[in-house]
């Protein structure tokens, strides 16, 4: 009975949830702080008001964005921890049109449209970096990924000390921010545009039919269960693997971009913000669904925004979130497998 | 010679220590069939959590044994969700890799600044006193006294002794490691334990010996442990080749330092980083020599440039374990 209950892939993923809270109960304990007060911080600072909920939702899109882009490279089996560079190098791109086209006669809303357009494409060409050198070169994507992720944070920071530096010394802060009319508009009383909206939802819708309804996502899947299999079977495996790390970096790039024309206004040092990481974790979590990443990544939001002011409050680092995050994964991978492991051997008897 | 020179060397050799330590065990690690992606976070918690331990009870040797045990527990959980619950090894090590990352910063944010205590500077008597050789080897401390005893034991461990080849019988074709009646998800188990005990005594080496104290992400340890798994492959699984990579990699990473005031123009940035292109680039080139299309060009090349390009190829080339992260069936 208690073997065949532990089997069920609900109960398993609920030991999950309380083995990370508990895990967490733990590390704070262990480190003298108040269990109860610092999780009711990171409620009160996320949903507590209003405004806070804005902050979660404005967090939210950008995850969303990037983890429908994940969902695509981990249906091909890939592992595409490029993405934090791919968006700092959409940011990058979006930031040079502003940039150049800010003092021209050009329109301001043709403007942000060309900006977005670059960042998506700066999204796509450090994908496309990242397979190239796995499918031609022979290099892990995860390392590739890693290795150009710093390359693009190296990036930021010398435009921001260096070519686009703020008139007398280049600061932490980034460069200068764009004038009002290169912002997408907010919606009145909230910190969030409505392009920002339409966008996540359009991508999410997209990307669910790709992969649910279409040959090209049939195919992908076929990759990423046993990728010789399907190059016997007549699968074009390497442009499925350009074409998922492509559509990727596209999400990425655009995550990027939206980054610049509607929540900084200027290129900053890790404009990535670590949403890229972020979305590994939820696509891990939902293995790989794109409607099931919806509200994990609006609970990771939550954490994210919440935890910001543990450090003033309660004098907490905030990667007490990560922490969080992080063992919820590790919890969930765990018990998943220990769980099938018992279905196994309930089928066996 | 110049007697700064011959002090520069010596500390290539000492801050190679950490990373020869660390490579050795993923090395070993690997060589049994399983990655363990968790380097980077288990160096940062095992920095954290020796430099506590061993400045708050003033004992440096249970601050590294600290370290140690850190990294075996990491390890531990990345063998058992990849050999007994048949797991993502990536998947696995690649959530460790954050969560330990993530706890060392929190754990350790209440310790950050504090000050801390060094493994003493050791010279070894008489052999310190040869002209040159000395000031270069046999100038420094314990831990690169180790370092060198391990590349050479990890070396014939594998290569001149039976558990050796056993090891590298589990790693390449674990089906005739097992016919011949050998536990293989237990060797694999206990390789992993012992890699990833060498892999957490790098974090006290940094965190005690070669950079000293704890600074929580500005400690400069992120990003390490990713140059420790690339090494590992250019390594091509031998711990003689592993280690030349290892100070090939702090040469290049001195060099960076030293020329930096002679490259005023050149930002600091894209120095800090420059050890991740370099690393794609050596990866690029020993695995290039495996691809099929490589192979087309040079069957449709002259022959001299193919017996050349080959000779090259050979030398520089590294092929994993053939079952690397493969889990391992009886039936």
């Amino acid at each position: 009975m208690i073997r065949q209950l532990l089997s069920s892939n609900w109960v398993s993923k609920i030991l999950a949830i309380l083995s990370a809270f508990l895990f967490t109960v733990l590390i704070l304990l262990a480190i003298g702080a108040q269990p109860l007060e610092a999780y009711r911080n990171i409620l009160a600072g996320s949903l507590g008001k209003w405004q806070k909920i804005g902050e979660v939702i404005r967090a939210w899109l950008p995850l969303v964005i990037v983890t429908s882009g994940l969902a695509v490279t981990f249906t091909a089996g890939l592992w595409n921890i490029g993405v934090e560079g791919q968006i700092n190098m959409g940011a990058i791109l979006t930031t040079f049109v502003i940039r150049e086209l800010q003092e021209q006669a050009v329109s301001p809303s043709l403007v942000v449209f060309l900006a977005i357009l670059a960042g998506v494409f700066g999204g796509m060409l450090w994908a496309s970096l990242a397979a190239l050198l796995k499918i031609y070169g022979g290099i892990s994507e995860i390392f590739a990924g890693l290795g150009l992720n710093f390359v693009a944070d190296a990036i930021i920071l010398w435009l921001i000390f260096g070519p686009w530096k703020r008139p007398g010394i280049g600061s932490m802060s980034g460069t200068i921010p764009f004038g009002e009319q290169f912002r997408l508009p907010n919606l009145p009383g909230w910190p969030i545009s409505i392009w920002t909206i339409l966008l996540a939802v359009l991508i999410v819708v997209i990307v669910y039919i790709v992969l649910k309804g279409s040959y090209f996502g049939l195919r992908l899947k076929a990759i990423g269960r046993n990728i010789r299999a399907a190059f016997i079977k007549g699968v074009p495996t390497v442009r499925h693997m350009l074409m998922a790390f492509m559509i990727c970096g596209l999400c990425a790039g655009l995550t990027g971009s939206l980054q610049v024309v509607s929540v900084h206004f200027r290129l900053v040092p890790s404009i990535a913000s670590g949403y890229g990481f972020l979305g590994i974790l939820v696509s891990m979590l939902v293995n790989y669904h794109v409607l099931w990443s919806l509200p994990v990544a609006f609970l990771f939001s939550t954490l994210n925004t919440g935890s910001i002011q543990l450090p003033m409050v309660m004098k907490l680092d905030a990667s007490l979130t990560g922490v969080l995050q992080g063992s919820l994964v590790l919890f969930v991978l765990l018990l998943d497998g220990m769980s099938k492991k018992i279905s196994r051997k309930v089928k066996e008897e | 010679m110049d007697s700064t020179l011959l002090v520069s060397i010596a500390g290539i050799l000492s801050l190679a220590a950490p990373l020869i330590f660390a490579v050795i065990g993923e090395t070993l690690t690997e060589k049994s069939g399983i990655i363990n992606l968790s380097v980077n976070g288990t160096i940062l918690l095992a920095a954290m959590s020796s430099f506590v331990v061993a400045t708050s009870t003033n004992n440096l040797p249970l601050g590294f044994f600290i370290g140690g045990v850190i990294g075996m527990l990491v390890a531990m959980i990345v063998a058992f969700s990849s050999i007994s619950l048949k797991q993502s090894q990536v998947a696995i090590g690649f959530v460790l890799t954050l969560l330990c990352r993530d706890l060392a910063y929190f754990l350790g944010n209440p310790f950050m600044g504090n000050p801390g205590i060094r493994v003493p500077h050791s010279p070894i008597p008489l052999l310190s006193e040869i002209p040159i050789l000395g000031t270069i080897f046999f100038n420094q401390n314990i831990l690169v006294y180790a370092s060198y005893v391990l590349i050479f034991m990890a070396y014939l461990w594998i290569y001149k002794t039976r558990p050796g080849l056993i090891l590298q019988g589990i790693g390449e074709k674990p089906i005739a490691a097992y016919v011949r009646g050998m536990d293989v998800n237990k060797l694999r188990y206990l390789y992993t334990a012992i890699g990833g005990f060498l892999v957490g005594l790098a974090g006290p080496m940094y965190s005690l010996s070669v950079k000293v104290g704890w600074k929580g992400s500005i400690s400069g340890l992120d990003g390490l442990g990713w140059i420790v798994l690339a090494i590992t492959i250019f390594g091509a699984w031998n711990p003689l080749r592993a280690a030349l990579g290892v100070y090939l990699f702090v040469f290049l990473q001195w060099l960076g330092l030293v020329l930096q005031p002679y490259l005023a123009d050149f930002p600091s940035q894209v120095l800090q980083v420059a050890p991740f292109p370099l690393m794609i680039m050596t990866l690029l080139l020993v695995n290039i020599g495996n691809m099929e299309w490589v192979e087309k060009i040079l069957s449709a090349s002259p022959e001299l440039v193919r017996r050349g390009v080959k000779k090259i190829i050979r030398i520089v080339r590294s092929s994993p374990p053939a079952s690397l992260g493969v889990p391992f069936e009886k039936e």
